[in-house]
Formats: C-alpha cells, structure tokens, sequence
C-alpha cells in the first residue's frame, strides 16, 4: 500500500470505512415512516386524503423521473409512457383477477405495473439510449408519441379515448382489507411511496448510482476509466421504467381509471414540472415538487381558469434563475446556517419577497383581465380578484396592474440584487470568523 | 531500472498507423514498439500529432489505417471502454475530469471497474472497503487528501492536473498515457509530480508525452520523436541527444 | 387509383414542404447555437392566430407579412432576454427553457383565442379550384401555399449562397464547432437567425391556418413531427430535413387516402378468446389509421439502423 496515507492526517469527515451508526442510517426513514403513518390523522377530510394519494404517487413517478434528468444527465420527453403502461397493465391485470378470482391480494399490483414498466423500459430503452443529448430528447419525445397514437388504435387494450376502468375492492381480499374506504388506498401508496424512495436513494449510493452521476457530468471521460456509456444509460432508463410503472400502477388502483392521455405528452411534461421545479440537483427535490406541484395544481385549478399558465411562468423563471428548483435554493442557505448568518441575510429575502408579490399580483391581474377579455367576455366584463370587484376593460385596473407589475418587478430586481449582496457579504464574514 | 533492455516482450505495437481529417494526413504511418515495463516518451513540435497518436492508442479516434496490438493482441476499432478494461489507461492534455463531482468521488468513479464493481446497482458504495483504500491509496498519491470534498472544477489549475493523472492511476492498469502531465505546473509542482510518475510507472508500462527536455531525458528510458506525424528517431535519451535529424528537426530549434 | 396517387403526390408535396419550411429554420437554429428550439411549433402556431387576428382587420395578405413579422420579434426578444440568460446552464436547460415555452404559448393562445378552433378563411382571391383533374377539383389556396414554399425556399438558398450572414450560417452548418470564434457580433447574428427561424415557421402557420385547422392544439400536434423530421433527416443537416420533410409528407398522405387493413386482405381473424379480442384490433386496423404512427415508426426504425439519420454526420 501507499506510504503516504500513513502519514497524511486524514482530514475531518474524510471517509473512514466505519459504517453509520443505526441512527443515522435508520433514523431518517423511521422518521418518514411515522411521519407517513401520522399523516391521515392530521390531514383526515377526504379531500386532504385523496390529496395525499395523488401526492405520494407522484413522488415516487417525479423521483422515477429524476433517475434520468437530475442523476445521469438524460432529459427525457416520453417518461409517462412507463407511468401509463404500467397503470394499464396492472388494471388490465385487475380486471382478469375480478371477483377474487386470482389469489394475489391488491397490495401487490404496484409490482404488475412495476414490471411492465421494467419490461418496456428495456425495449424502448434499447432504441433510446443509443443516443444521448438532444437526439435522446427527441426520440424519447417520438416513442411518447409512437405509444399514445398506438394506444388509440388497440382500443380493445387501451379503451380508446374513454379507457379501461376496475374495480379495486373485487381483487382478493387480505386481513379485511376492502380498499374500499380511500384512507386504505393511503396506505397502500404510503408504504409502497416509502419502499421506492428507499430503494431510489439507495440505488444513488452504489457503485452504478456513482457512475450515473459521473456521465452527467462528463459522459467521454467515463469510456476512459472502463465503463460503456450507453449500458450505463440503458440501465438507468430501465430501472426508471420500472418505478414509474410502479407509479402507474398505483395511480390505477388510486383512480380506478386509466386513460390513455395519462401516458401522453403533458402527463410526460407535468413530471418534468414537478422534478424541476422541485429541484432535479437533488435527492429530495422531486418529492418537495411533486408535493408542491400536485398542491398547487389542486389550488389554483380552483382560483383560476388559465392555472397552467402560471404553471409554464414560474417553470421558466426557474429555468432561468433558479436552475436548482426548490430545493437547490434550500440548499444554498446550508452554508450560512453553519456560519450562523442566516439571521443577517433573511431580512432580505423578505425585502425581495414583498415587491416580488406586488409585481405577481400586477401580473395575474393582467391575465386575468385579458382573459376576461377575450374567452369570459361571454360571461360579461365584471370580475373580482382578492375580493375586489372591477370591470375587465375599465382603464383604472389596467393602470393599477401595470403600476403594480412595473413598480414592484423594478424594487424586486433591485432588491434581489441587495439579497445576492447580502449573502456574498454573508459567506465571506462567516469564513473570516 | 527498468528492464527495457530489447529483448522485452511487446506491450503495445503501432503498426503503419495513419490518420487523416478530410484531406489532412496527421499521423503519417507511424510505426512503434514499445517494450514492456519501459518508460517511453514521444517529444515533437506543437502540432506534430503527439495527442492525436494518444487518441488513436486510446480509441478516442479510429485510424483511418493501420494497426495497434496491445499485449500482442489487436486493438484496431475498439472502443475506449473496451480498451481500458484490457489494462490501458489515459490522462488528457486538457484536464478532463467530472467537475461537479468531489475529488473523493472524481477518483473513486475511476477505481470501480478494475475493482469489478462494474454496473452494481445494489452494493452500498460507501461499505466497499477495498475501494475506499483504493481511492484513497490515490488521493495520498496526488495528495489531494485534504481536498476531498471539493468539487473538482473548483480545485486549483495544478490540483485539477493532479486530479487528472490520479484518474489514469485510479484503474491500475498495466499501461499508462499521459499527455503532458506537466503542462502548466510550476516548478515545485512539477518536481513532485516526475517523482510521482517514476513511482507509479515502476511496475507499469509509460508512454508520455512531455516537452520539458529535463523531465523527459531524466525519466525517460526511450524517447521517440514525432514531426509532421512521423516518427524521425526513436532511440535512448543519449543517442537522440546526439541525432543529427532531431537536433535539425526539433531540438535545434528549442535547446540551442 | 390514378386520382388517389396524383392528389397524395400533391399534397404530400405541399405539406412536405411546409413542413421544410419549419424544419429549416429549426436545422439553421440548432445548427448555430446548438439548441434544438422545442417552441418551433408554437412560433407556428403563433403565426397562425396572429394572421388570423390580423386577417380579421386587414384582410390575408397584411396578415401574410405581419404576422412572421411580429413572430419574428417576440423570438428575438426571445432569444435575447431568454436563451441567452439561460446558455451560461447548459443545453439542458435550454432545451428545458423551450419547453417550458411551448407549454406558456400554447395557454397564451388559449387564454386569448380559447380551446376551440377559430374562424380562419381562405382568402376569397384564391377561393377557388385552380384546376380540375379526374373531375376532381384543387383549391387554389393550397397551389398558393405550396408555390410560396418552394418560392421561399429558393429565396433562402440564395440568401445563405450570396450573403455575408448566408456564408456564416453555410459555414455554421459545416462546421458547428467554430460558430464560437465568429467574432464579437455572434449575439446579434443568433438573435437574427433565431428571429428569421422563427419567422419562417409562422408563414407556414399563416399558409396552414386556413388550410388545415388553426386551434390551440396544432403546436402539440405538428411538434412532435417537426422533430421526427430533423432526428429522421439528421441532426443539423438542412439536405436531410429536406428529404425527410418530402419524405414524412408523402408518407402521410399517402397512408391516409388507403382504406385497407390486413382484415381487408388475408380475411378476418376467426378466433373469440381473449388474445384474439386484442389481436384483432391489429388485423382491422385500417392503413389510414396507422397514419399518425407512422412518422413515429419511422424515428425507430431510421435509429436502429442508422442512429446519425439520413444524412446526419454529427453524434449529438
Ligand atoms: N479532430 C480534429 N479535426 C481536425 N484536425 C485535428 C483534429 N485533432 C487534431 N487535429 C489537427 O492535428 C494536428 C495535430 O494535433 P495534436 O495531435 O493535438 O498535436 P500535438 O499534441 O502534437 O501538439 C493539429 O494541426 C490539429 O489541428
Ligand atoms: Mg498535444
């Protein structure tokens, strides 16, 4: 061996070797285990449960998603296909097991879809990563479309443009469990959400989770340390088939519906909205998003008709300045946490915070309004915003909006400017101390 | 010493290797030998196809004829990956490393096929004890120890050029390239690192390229030179030192 | 028979060209900056809705030159203020950045014109047939449309042959790794070419938008093929997107005038078990109906067999 690392005194938190104590290696998911386990009793109306359904299933297809984009680099546009095959097997899997005919309880079904989604993944994955980059986007792009405009065509598989439905509470039935009541259906997605968050995470801390990581960062120096980049590819895309199958299936046994829209374009989009602006540089990213965004998709779906616009903004805002979502923002204040300046900098945040507000409601006016306009029109001009009432085409609240979109953009560039200040001056005191 | 005596066997044989871009010829039939366990150097003007030789031997670019046989067995057309894994490893001339990764993990991502983990997706990487010694076997070498959790892109310009050779190191393969490893490094540094690479090449195989006349007169038990793609000589530090065509071609121009 | 070839053969031809039109600008585009503009079909879109608000005021022919104009500007406001901030990310984010375009046009337009298809007329100086062949009437509207591409596409070859900036883009096209060292003017040339990319996929849009149906879907419809046809053709090569632009053109509309299945050939499938129920959803399927999978079938086969495309020399 070397005779240098004798001598060199290893740093602090330099890996020794001496595996994490329990705690530390168990802890967080105990902690997560509860905390899923607790959730139903605080949040208990039915709306917040089936919220919840929504949610976790979503996690577990955003984090399925964030295997390809935020681990290895690979933007895909056709991820939903997994999702919806995998819902359509394990429902077509359903319906042949109806009336407790096959002697697999409900809870195992996710794995139908898991497989499927396993199974597809590897044959489309065959053809995908063949190529990386751009050319990658594209193909993923095409076989999302190749598989929806299929999908059309096998009406006797896929139900055509109404779908296949089932039943969840005819598949044999365990310890008296009907999965009728939707609390049950939570538990069904909880304890599978919590099975492939681990199994996700831990597939991060491998010698292949490594790797993957390694070729998004710099795909030609991988072939020169042995490793095949398009195998490495391969592998990630199947194994994202496989979790986002299992997302598909349990967002059948959820809704007990699938639909052949849920494996198109948008639904392959929405995930790449929640692994974004969730935060793709990060293990927990996707879940912060896709918690985020089913919360406000469920929110502003019922506050605005034109919701998704304010969807695609605040996507591209985050595109733009804040590449890594939620949680690299997050992240960013570690450091000035363990220089004890959090407390300096936030004062700022709250400064850039408030004209940034005034500047979203000048904009969502303006949108609204025009909408208003132009398809409400029908409805007549009248319309309230914050309980306000107005006319769409007077010209105070077209002033009112560009005063305060104009006003409050212009105080909130300057005032981020004073945060970025603020934390640069903030990281510098915090080293010299 | 080594035992870079003639009658070594072949580690790595260049055979009529040419190259061309469209209607540029590069690397003009290049025909080497080089012996197992020797430290081999390739000097020559900017330009000459020093690098471009590399990317051929390493499988970066296919030849456009010729053939290279790696351990007597042919290598023409394979992959980098393929390659490596029958015991070549490279650095780069421009660092070329994973810059948001750490320097641990920079190094460790480069030990792991050797090591046979290969595509494992379910062994904790962190548990793997002979490569965590591995890697940091590595670090001490480089002395990157106390830089371990930075990412590489934000270590210094020498300290990247380290890293970059710890990544050839890493794979511990029987034959190494390194293109110009001491590009751009100050004396010292540079000092540290020809007493490293005599170290690591003890039981290896070295094909370098370098243009530090010290360094590789010092180092070097064969030094070949490469003008306009071709090689004029290749011969012992001494007789190229002596060689009228090199002196006229190269090192009249940049000694005297 | 013969009827049904010559009109496919036509129609092929003219949304094959329009088709071009788009995919032109695409390829230039990716070619210069190294982006592959997923929004490409919304500019189409955009062109479209705006001839046809225009078309409403003014009549066609404004729209046919103000629309591209107008689209022309927001994608070089577009570039300047968007792409440009988000190149320091990387291409990802790029491609990202475009997305999320597409996804903020498509609910702009919706906002403003709805979800349901809007009133768009042919003008009334070309509504009428140009000809007649096998008694079968041709609007003149989509010789018009089809003349205008083929007209526009010698005009840009003449551009990128004798200009200064057609060199540039010639030169970008060869060889996309020197597009760096142009010079300190290579933001305003982007800004150009990004602006007249986009342009050209709104005249196709003010061309299709009477034609075909000018309704917030048609980004989301013709996108994806858009982008069959540069991957098909080749990355970054402007012959490839010609070829797979004729090529995805004919295909179409050659599978949509055929009315056959295998059902119609071999008889149909004399089985009722379960498999059978799914197998014969393949056996009756018509070849018109396969139509819009074909493009799709295409992009599968062109990459197992040749992953660079038709005349693609670059990986990436
Ligand atoms: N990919 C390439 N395409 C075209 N020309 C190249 C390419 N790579 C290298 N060259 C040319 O080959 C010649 C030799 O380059 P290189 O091998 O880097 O020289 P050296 O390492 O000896 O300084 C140079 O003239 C260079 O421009
Ligand atoms: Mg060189």
């Amino acid at each position: 061996m070397s005779d240098t690392s004798d001598t060199v005194v290893r740093p602090a938190g330099f890996p020794s070797g001496a595996a994490p104590g329990p705690l530390r290696r168990y802890g967080p998911w105990i902690v997560l285990a509860l905390l899923l386990l607790v959730l139903p009793r605080v949040f208990s109306s039915g709306l917040s449960i089936s919220t919840m359904c929504v949610m976790g299933t979503m996690i577990i297809f955003a984090l399925s998603y964030n295997m390809l984009l935020g681990q290895s680099g690979l933007l895909s546009f056709g991820h939903a296909v997994f999702f919806g095959l995998g819902g359509f097997l394990t429902a077509q899997m359903m319906n042949m097991m109806a009336g407790g005919e096959g002697p697999l309880p409900l809870m195992v079904y996710p794995l139908v879809g898991g497989l499927a989604g396993l199974v597809f993944g590897v044959i489309f994955g065959a053809v995908a990563t063949r190529r990386a980059g751009t050319a990658f986007a594209m193909i993923t792009l095409g076989i999302g479309e190749l598989v929806t405009s299929s999908a059309l065509i096998l009406r006797g598989f896929f139900g055509g443009e109404t779908g296949i439905t089932v039943d969840r509470t005819e598949i044999h039935q365990v310890f008296g469990l009907s999965f009728g009541p939707q609390v049950q259906v939570y538990y069904l997605i909880a304890g599978w959400c919590l099975v492939s968050v681990i199994a996700m995470y831990a597939i991060t801390r491998t010698p292949f989770g490594r790797i993957c990581n390694a070729v998004r960062d710099n795909p030609q120096r991988v072939n020169f340390v042995g490793y095949n980049t398009t195998v490495v590819r391969f592998i990630a895309f199947s194994l994202a088939g496989l979790f986002a199958g299992i997302a598909g299936g349990l967002a059948s046994i959820n809704f007990e519906i699938m639909n052949s829209a849920q494996m198109g374009a948008a639904e392959s989009g929405s995930v790449i909205l929640m692994a974004y602006i969730g935060g793709v540089g990060n293990f927990a990213g996707p879940i912060i998003g896709a918690i985020v965004v089913t919360y406000l998709h469920l929110m502003l779906s019922d506050l605005s008709d034109v919701w998704e616009l304010y969807f695609g903004l605040l996507f591209i805002s985050m595109v733009m300045y804040a590449p890594n979502g939620i949680a690299g923002v997050i992240m960013m204040q570690r450091p000035l946490i363990r220089r004890g300046q959090l407390l300096r900098v936030a004062p700022y945040y709250v400064l850039a915070l408030i004209p940034g507000l005034v500047a979203l409601a000048g904009l969502s006016m303006i949108i609204e309004m025009t909408h208003q306009l132009s398809i409400s029109a029908s409805e007549g001009l009248g319309m309230t915003m914050m309980g306000i009432a107005f006319n769409a085409d007077a010209l105070l609240p077209w002033l009112t909006a560009v005063v305060l979109l104009g006003g409050g953009g212009w105080l909130g560039v300057r005032a981020a400017r004073l945060a970025r200040e603020a934390y640069g001056a903030a990281m510098v005191r915090g080293r010299v101390q | 010493m080594s035992n870079a005596d003639q009658g070594g066997t072949a580690a790595l044989e260049l055979e009529g290797l040419e190259k061309s871009f469209g209607p540029t010829r590069i690397i003009r039939g290049v025909d080497l030998t080089i012996v197992r366990g020797e430290r081999h150097a390739v000097i020559g003007p900017n330009g000459a196809g020093k690098s471009t030789l590399f990317h051929l031997i390493s499988g970066h670019y296919r030849p456009t004829s010729g053939r290279i046989r790696l351990d007597g067995r042919d290598i023409t057309g394979l992959s980098p990956e393929q390659i490596n894994r029958r015991g070549l490893a490279r650095s780069f001339q421009i660092t070329n490393i994973f810059p948001q990764l750490s320097v641990w993990e920079n190094v460790r991502c480069a030990t792991l096929w050797a090591m046979g983990y290969r595509y494992n997706f379910w062994r904790d990487i962190d548990g793997l004890d002979d490569v965590r010694l591995r890697t940091e076997e590595i670090l001490g070498q480089i002395n990157l120890i106390e830089r371990w959790d930075m990412p590489a892109g934000m270590l210094a310009y020498a300290e990247q050029r380290a890293l970059e050779i710890g990544l050839a190191l890493a794979s511990d393969a029987d034959i190494l390239l390194l293109d110009e490893p001491m590009a751009g490094m100050s004396h010292a540094e540079s000092q540290h690192m020809v007493e490293l690479i005599r170290k690591v090449s003890e039981n290896r195989t070295l094909l370098m390229i370098e243009h530090d006349m010290g360094v590789v007169f010092n180092l070097a038990d064969r030094i070949s030179v490469l003008v306009y793609g071709e090689i004029i000589a290749s011969d012992t530090p001494e007789r190229i030192k002596a060689n009228a065509d090199v002196q006229r071609a190269y090192l009249g121009t940049e000694v005297a | 028979m013969a009827e049904i070839l010559f009109f496919s053969a036509v129609n092929g031809i003219t949304y094959g060209m329009l088709l071009f039109l788009m995919a032109s600008g695409l390829t230039v585009i990716f070619s210069m900056m190294g982006v592959l503009n997923l929004a490409h079909a919304s500019f189409y879109m955009l062109g479209a809705f705006f001839g046809f608000e225009i078309s409403r005021h003014l009549g066609f022919w404004p729209g046919l030159v103000l629309a591209p104009l107008i689209v022309a500007v927001i994608g070089m406001g577009v570039e300047r203020y968007g792409l440009r901030t988000v190149h320091k990310h990387g291409h990802v984010a790029e491609l990202l950045f475009t997305f999320g375009l597409t996804f903020v046009i498509q609910k702009l337009v919706e906002m403003v014109w709805g979800k349901l298809p809007v009133d768009y007329l042919v003008p009334p100086s070309l509504d009428f047939p140009a000809f007649t062949i096998f008694a079968t009437e041709y609007p003149a509207f989509k010789l018009f449309g089809l003349l205008a591409s083929i007209a526009i596409f010698l005009a840009l070859m003449l551009v990128i042959k004798r200009t200064r900036i057609g060199l540039i883009v010639q030169a970008a096209l060869t060889h996309p790794e020197m597009v760096g060292m142009l010079g300190h003017n290579v933001d305003r040339i982007f800004m150009l070419v990004f602006g007249v990319g986009v342009g050209l996929a709104a005249v196709a849009g003010v061309i299709a938008g009477p034609a075909l149906v000018t309704q917030s879907n048609m980004a989301g419809l013709l996108g994806p093929i858009l982008f069959v046809v540069v991957v098909v053709g080749g990355l970054g090569s402007l012959g490839g997107a010609f070829v797979a632009s004729l090529l995805i053109g004919l295909v179409q509309t050659f599978a949509v005038a055929f009315n056959i299945s295998l059902a119609d050939v071999f008889g149909p499938v004399a089985a009722d078990s379960g498999l059978a129920l799914y197998l014969d959803d393949i056996w009756s399927v018509t070849v018109a109906q396969v139509a819009p999978v074909l493009p799709y079938l295409l992009l599968v086969l062109i990459l197992i067999f040749r992953p660079r495309g038709l005349m693609g020399n670059r990986e990436s």
